[in-house]
């Protein structure tokens, strides 16, 4: 009996009981004028359709590129960020984290889910798994291997368990065979699994 | 608080399945699940370790049968009860059933992009300095609080270094029970993979954590 | 949504008894296994193993000094001398409740219990609640079996993690003077010899 226990049914038109909770709840909440619903569809469609990976990955790509964005990325995370337009909501206290030929970084919240929301969008789900937060900790590199992912032996690998406000970016390192390329091809090669540490960015061939 | 949340180090949970073209929503429930909730902020009765705890101070056993949103949303229904804004006959109705309670504001959809923009910053000004400066050796402390708070079990009675002194902020502890933001330095703190893990832990492992001051003494 | 147990009206077996059955008659087809043991067993351990034994024990202990100091020393011996022994049951510890110090004994890891003198573990010895909170909380748990020690007693929790079982000795109603070990033994219960419990009143 594992997680996501979502009860199929075939019945006609029978909603699902989570359908008929969440539904009975907002009915409440609006009729007690707590919410406003263009406000709930606001929020759905900024996190469904707005805020997500791609925002990260004008970032790195904009550290591939620039030595003195990389710098202050580095250095003030929240700050480099931010001048980019994005921010707040899980994201006002950033750091980026420099994936080098000899360290590999991870990021993992073991006690719930926290994930920096402003440059990557919402979590998705197995990141918020069992799986995910009980072994990254101690044993990451099977978790790397669950991803396909394969480091070197004596690579160092760094895990950052998110227990505060802080909120983790993984700067991947830049794939070779990419000289000279814009930022915003570059980004494209920037996946969101390389920003928390279980993948790695795309190579340009397989952009071709 | 010692219950199934806190996941580091356990077995059995089997392989991490990442799911190819994975929806930001598995089901129209969970938009509206989670749409709700961060609405539902905005009145301002409760803070954000305090819906942190909502959801994680249930039984071991159902926290870990349900899905991330049906916990989130069973976290709502409970801090809405405590509050006295909704009540339990309520939402079997699935209508008010009396008055609502006043509250200081509502999130209006105009609002949304600069509320989200905003965020809740957690870093507070201070006189006082951090008792820790980075590359100290400090030592989680061996707690165990039925109420919230951030520290791992995996990591308490270890010895780690400082890496950074991140800041002053907010701290879960107090905040989560209603006791004030109580503000503490705020540190990362890295621990060797051996140090957590025993003799046959991975020898290139680091795992760092953030830890209010509160959470740790000297080595 | 745990307990996943559809509860059904009509005469139809649950999931798990069916797998049962199931296992049961292919093992016994194979010969694996032969039916008539399998009762055996059942009835052993649901009918002849079970409290009394250790209530014995305890009785025996309370009446007679030697026998206590004997039991004290190498309990495995001389629970042997009743008769009782074998199976969970190879390595006993008896535990001494004094006016000052109060033992109770759990296996946090599974559910380890000295079957020879006290049967198969209740339902709560193996459930999450004691499994978790007698290592912590054992006044909390005492409380939950409606006991309250005075706040000085020692209280000595015994984790079963090895193959040593643990058997607790509970202190001696008063008013009992001169009682059969027969007449004693009826004020031992279970529970008292876990450590959740204490002895039956005259």
């Amino acid at each position: 009996m594992t997680h996501d226990h979502d009860h199929h049914h075939d019945h006609g038109s029978e909603l699902s009981e989570m359908q008929l909770r969440t539904r009975a709840l907002e009915t409440i909440l609006l009729e007690k004028g707590y919410i406003e619903p263009a406000a709930i569809d606001v929020l759905i469609e900024t996190y469904e359709k707005k805020i997500g990976p791609r925002n990260g990955a004008q970032v790195v790509a904009k550290a591939w590129v620039d030595p003195q964005f990389r710098q202050w990325l580095f250095e003030d995370g929240t700050a480099a960020i931010g001048s980019l337009g994005f921010g707040g909501r899980s994201g006002n206290h950033l750091v980026a984290l420099e994936n080098t030929p000899s360290v590999h970084n991870m990021v993992v919240c073991t006690l719930c889910s926290c994930y920096p929301w402003a440059v990557l969008g919402l979590p998705p789900l197995w990141y918020k798994s069992a799986p995910y937060r009980s072994r990254t900790v101690a044993d990451p590199r099977s978790v790397l291997a669950d991803f396909g992912v394969s480091l070197p032996k004596d690579t160092e690998i760094r895990v950052w368990d998110s227990t505060a406000e802080l909120r983790y970016l993984v700067v991947p390192l830049r794939p070779a065979g990419a000289e000279g390329w814009s930022e915003e091809k570059l980004a494209e090669l920037v996946t969101r699994d390389s920003m928390i540490g279980t993948g790695l960015p795309k190579n340009p061939e397989d952009l071709a | 608080m010692n219950g199934a949340q806190d996941m580091g180090g356990v077995h059995g949970f089997g392989p991490v399945e990442p799911e190819p073209n994975e929806p930001v929503f598995h089901a129209g429930w969970e938009k509206r699940a989670f749409a709700l909730t961060l609405a539902m902020a905005m009145p301002g009765q409760w803070n954000i370790d305090m819906s942190r705890f909502a959801r994680e101070n249930r039984d071991p056993g159902e926290y870990l049968s349900m899905s991330y949103y049906q916990i989130w949303f069973a976290a709502l229904e409970t801090m809405l009860k405590e509050r006295d804004l909704v009540s339990d006959d309520e939402t079997v109705a699935g209508h008010a059933l009396r008055e609502p309670k006043p509250v200081a504001r509502i999130l209006s959809p105009g609002a949304v992009a600069q509320v989200l923009y905003r965020g809740g910053p957690t870093e507070r000004e201070t006189n006082t300095t951090p008792a820790f400066k980075p590359g100290d050796h400090v030592r989680a402390k061996n707690i165990n609080p039925r109420t919230h708070t951030r520290l791992p079990r995996y990591v308490r009675g270890h010895a780690g270094t400082i890496e950074r002194v991140i800041g002053f902020h907010v701290f879960p502890d107090s905040n989560a029970q209603g006791a004030g933001e109580n503000p503490q330095w705020l540190y990362t703190v890295c621990f060797d993979g051996r140090e957590l893990w025993g003799a046959d832990g991975d020898p290139t492992l680091t795992v760092s954590v953030d830890a209010w001051e509160p959470y740790l003494v000297p080595a | 949504m745990t307990g996943h147990d559809h509860h059904h009206d009509h005469s139809e077996l649950t999931e798990t008894q069916l797998r049962v059955r199931a296992l049961e008659t292919v093992l016994t087809e194979k010969g694996y296994v032969d039916p008539a043991a399998l009762d055996l067993l059942i009835e052993t351990y649901e009918k002849k193993v079970g409290p009394r034994n250790g209530a014995r024990v305890v009785a025996k202990a309370w009446a007679d000094p030697a026998y206590r100091a004997r039991l004290v020393k190498d309990a495995t011996s001389a629970i042997a001398e009743l008769g009782y022994a074998g199976r969970q049951g190879e390595h006993i510890v008896a535990l001494e409740n004094t006016p000052n110090r109060h033992n109770m004994v759990v296996c946090t890891l599974c559910s380890c219990y000295p079957w020879p003198v006290l049967g198969l573990p209740p339902v709560w010895y193996k459930s999450a609640p004691y499994r978790s909170r007698a290592v912590s909380d054992p006044r909390g748990v005492l409380k939950d079996f409606g006991i309250t020690l005075p706040a000085g007693t020692e209280i000595r929790v015994w984790d079963s993690t090895s193959e040593i079982r643990y058997l607790v000795i509970p202190m001696r109603p008063a008013g009992t003077e001169g009682w059969s070990e027969e007449r004693l033994a009826e004020l031992v219960t279970r529970d008292s010899m876990i450590g959740t419990g204490l002895p039956k009143q005259p």
